[in-house]
């Protein structure tokens, strides 16, 4: 490495060292929000609060209920005396679900005769209303097959379904959707929480003057460039293994790939990034702007466009193909391949592709828009 | 490496030929046509806006030229920048320093810039440790330091590399009257080393401490010479300073009389250029006596630069009107 990139490379980690602020934001913070967001966005939906509309009041009324609150996905939001009540209880959000047991149940349930129970469901948020519904159906199938083999069992047979799904589910058996959001929210906090600070520090120098200093020297574009990378690079790697390890403790986050390409992944796309963050400072004149754009061209689409939160795969056409210039949204593909799947290049070499085209691509433009300005054109 | 005479354009320190530098419709360095020997100390002057930094810009090849062509110790500026850049030391007013960072820290970092070996690096550091009067407060950090200790570190970092030409953009504004006379001792030892140095200011005063003096307006240069040659040749004529009641009137007096030039308060008198100082004195006690005023005293006096910059300053302007004033017609 030459003399001017060593020297420009050592005094930007003096300035980020001097600086506890960035550092923070840069090391710590990102940890933390992992561990936030890692508990927090989670779309797993447990304690559905139901309220319980009970007009037979009978043994068998009493089984039921009490059976669909032994699991954790409900939990009891009080009796209701009649209808009036039960719209009262969904209007004011006490309740988001309400059971209406008609009166006849008990009788019916002990002649074993065929029974109904009414459902009232909150839809005004569907993913939640979804599950309920689904967890719902699940209790009552659950609550048949046990009075069908009771039934099955006076008469001293067994009964076999005709037709059953055997489901085995792949790399996150426990269908845990933080795990599943992990490797999403690890190419998200990459992406942004580094966008700020790099991108300030060009402008910074720019407000200060000294870049026209640095313009004045024969300091080679290149060499800044190179220079300036650098030891946010070595930074970023740093957080991001920060990152994975509270994964790993947190979320008991597996790493069944290989590390190495776990590695080389993470190079491409950190320089991607600061590439863009390059990019940003020398459109921007002032750190005030710097930050806006940073915030604006980083945060969004890694967090709308990246298969993070939304599904790419349920986007309509021209959103989908406009993901493929989201770098988060390839990283995230290579992270689930690397982190959960423990699958080869074949799974995620076409985003890693893609990650370096992109990474040369905002390095060359950035680079010509930087030795443009210091020639002072 | 050719051996051989010199070419031209290597034997001055900076050469320019029409160098002009627009930004958009405005012209910000207009046709510059100089020349600074080797060892000299070149002072711009000039009002704000009148084209000294972009002039400055353009001689260290961080602004390229609209058009026309100037050299810097031989190399072209807008065909070979980095040539250019490896030969100029260069300080802004903002003497820009990384505040975060140590004196030694700053000093490190511009040898590193300057690509210098360490032994030399070392020596160097040592050198502007001393020049700047900062040994002992390696460790400080550089935005504790007070302006003139800034401004000397700064001038400092810019010639670790021992630079042949020097440019300073308005480097002693901003610093207290001290500090600036202590900063033009340094500049005094520098070009006596051989250091040749380009300097703006828009301190009239300081125009005195300069070998040569270049005055600029909207652009251009409107006049060039020796501070004393421009003393004397710079206002086709001579000050005479008029002592007498009712100065404001006096200007009026004068300014209409027609053969008076540039008549203005000076003070509690009046100074105005007149062609001859004995024919000029009687003619302008006269014409104030028989206005009525009291005259004390007339004589002539020597010019300051600040009389001969103001005279050609207005006399450019005029002269602007005047052409637009044509173009208009």
């Amino acid at each position: 490495m030459g003399r001017r990139t060593w020297a420009i490379a050592v005094k930007e980690a003096r300035q980020i060292r001097r600086d506890p602020r960035t550092l923070g934001l840069l090391v710590v913070v990102p940890a933390v929000m992992l561990a936030l967001y890692g508990y927090a966005l989670t779309f797993d939906v447990k304690h559905i609060r139901v309220a319980v509309l009970d007009h037979s009041r009978s043994a068998g009324s009493r089984a039921f209920r009490d059976g669909l609150f032994h699991s954790e996905y409900f939990q009891p939001a009080g009796a209701l005396a009649d209808l009036p009540a039960a719209a009262a209880a969904l209007d004011g959000g006490q309740a988001r679900a309400v059971l209406v047991i008609p009166r006849d149940f008990g009788a019916r349930l002990a002649a074993g005769e065929r029974n109904t129970v009414q459902a009232l469901i909150a839809g005004d948020n569907a993913h939640a209303a979804h599950v309920a519904l689904t967890y719902l159906e699940g209790h009552v199938r659950h609550a048949n097959r046990q009075r069908l083999d009771e039934l099955a069992a006076r008469h001293g047979t067994e009964l076999t379904p005709p037709l059953r799904v055997e489901p085995r589910v792949w790399y996150n058996p426990e269908l845990d959707s933080s795990r599943s959001l992990l490797p999403g929210l690890v190419g998200f906090l990459l992406m942004v929480i580094g966008a700020v600070s790099t991108s300030l520090s060009v402008v910074r120098e720019k407000e200060r003057g000294t870049l026209e200093q640095l313009q004045v020297s024969a300091v080679r574009p290149a060499e800044f460039v190179a220079g300036k990378v650098l030891p946010y690079l070595a930074i970023m790697l740093f957080t991001e293994a920060l990152i994975l390890l509270a994964a790993r403790v947190l979320f008991a986050m597996p790493l069944r790939g290989g590390a190495g390409w776990l590695l080389a992944a993470s190079v491409v796309y950190l320089l991607g990034g600061l590439g863009v963050r390059l990019l940003i400072s020398t459109i921007a004149t002032t750190q005030q702007v710097a930050f806006q754009i940073a915030a604006l061209a980083t945060m969004l689409p890694s967090m709308l466009l990246s298969d993070l939160v939304f599904p790419i795969a349920s986007m309509p056409w021209a959103l989908r193909q406009l993901t493929w210039l989201v770098p988060a949204r390839h990283f995230i593909a290579i992270l689930r391949g690397l982190l959960l799947k423990g699958a080869g290049p074949r799974a995620w070499g076409l985003p890693l592709l893609v990650l370096i085209v992109f990474a040369a691509g905002v390095f060359g433009l950035a680079a010509r828009r930087l030795a443009r300005q210091l020639r002072g054109a | 490496m050719s051996p051989g005479p010199p070419s031209p354009a290597a034997a001055a320190a900076v050469r320019t030929e029409a160098l002009t530098r627009r930004f958009g419709a405005f012209v910000a360095v207009d046709q510059v046509w100089l020349t600074i020997p080797r060892g000299q100390i070149c002072g711009l002057l000039g009002p704000n806006g009148a084209g000294k930094s972009t002039l400055i810009r353009l001689l260290c090849g961080i602004l390229a030229p609209t058009s026309g062509a100037a050299w810097v110790d031989g190399c072209d500026v807008e065909r070979a920048p980095e040539c250019v850049k490896e030969r100029i030391g260069y300080m802004s007013q903002r003497f820009s320093l990384y505040g975060e960072l140590t004196v030694a820290e700053n000093l490190r970092f511009f040898a590193g810039i300057y690509g210098l070996d360490r032994r030399r690096a070392q020596q160097r550091a040592a050198w502007a440790l001393a020049m700047a009067g900062l040994r002992g407060q390696e460790q400080r950090l550089a935005r504790e330091l007070a302006g003139g200790f800034r401004q000397r570190l700064a001038l400092g970092c810019a010639l670790l590399h021992e630079p042949p030409i020097l440019f300073l953009d308005e480097p002693t504004s901003g610093v207290d009257p001290v500090a600036r006379r202590r900063f033009w001792e340094l500049i005094y030892q520098l070009a006596d080393a051989g250091t040749t140095v380009a300097v703006s200011t828009h301190f009239l005063d300081e125009a005195e401490h300069c070998h040569t003096v270049l005055l600029m307006d909207r652009g251009r240069v409107v006049a060039a010479g020796r501070p004393d040659e421009l003393r004397q040749q710079g206002l086709d004529g001579v000050v005479v300073e008029i002592a007498c009641d009712q100065p404001e009137r006096a200007v009026d007096i004068l300014a209409q009389a027609g053969w008076a030039r540039d008549p203005a308060l000076f003070g509690a008198s009046v100074h105005a250029v007149v062609d001859d100082a004995r024919a000029g004195a009687s003619r302008a006690r006269q014409a104030l006596t028989a206005a009525g005023l009291t005259v004390q005293a007339v004589r002539p006096v020597e010019s300051a630069l600040e009389d001969v910059f103001i005279h050609l300053i207005e006399r450019a302007d005029r002269a602007a009107a005047a052409a637009r004033r044509s173009r208009d017609h």
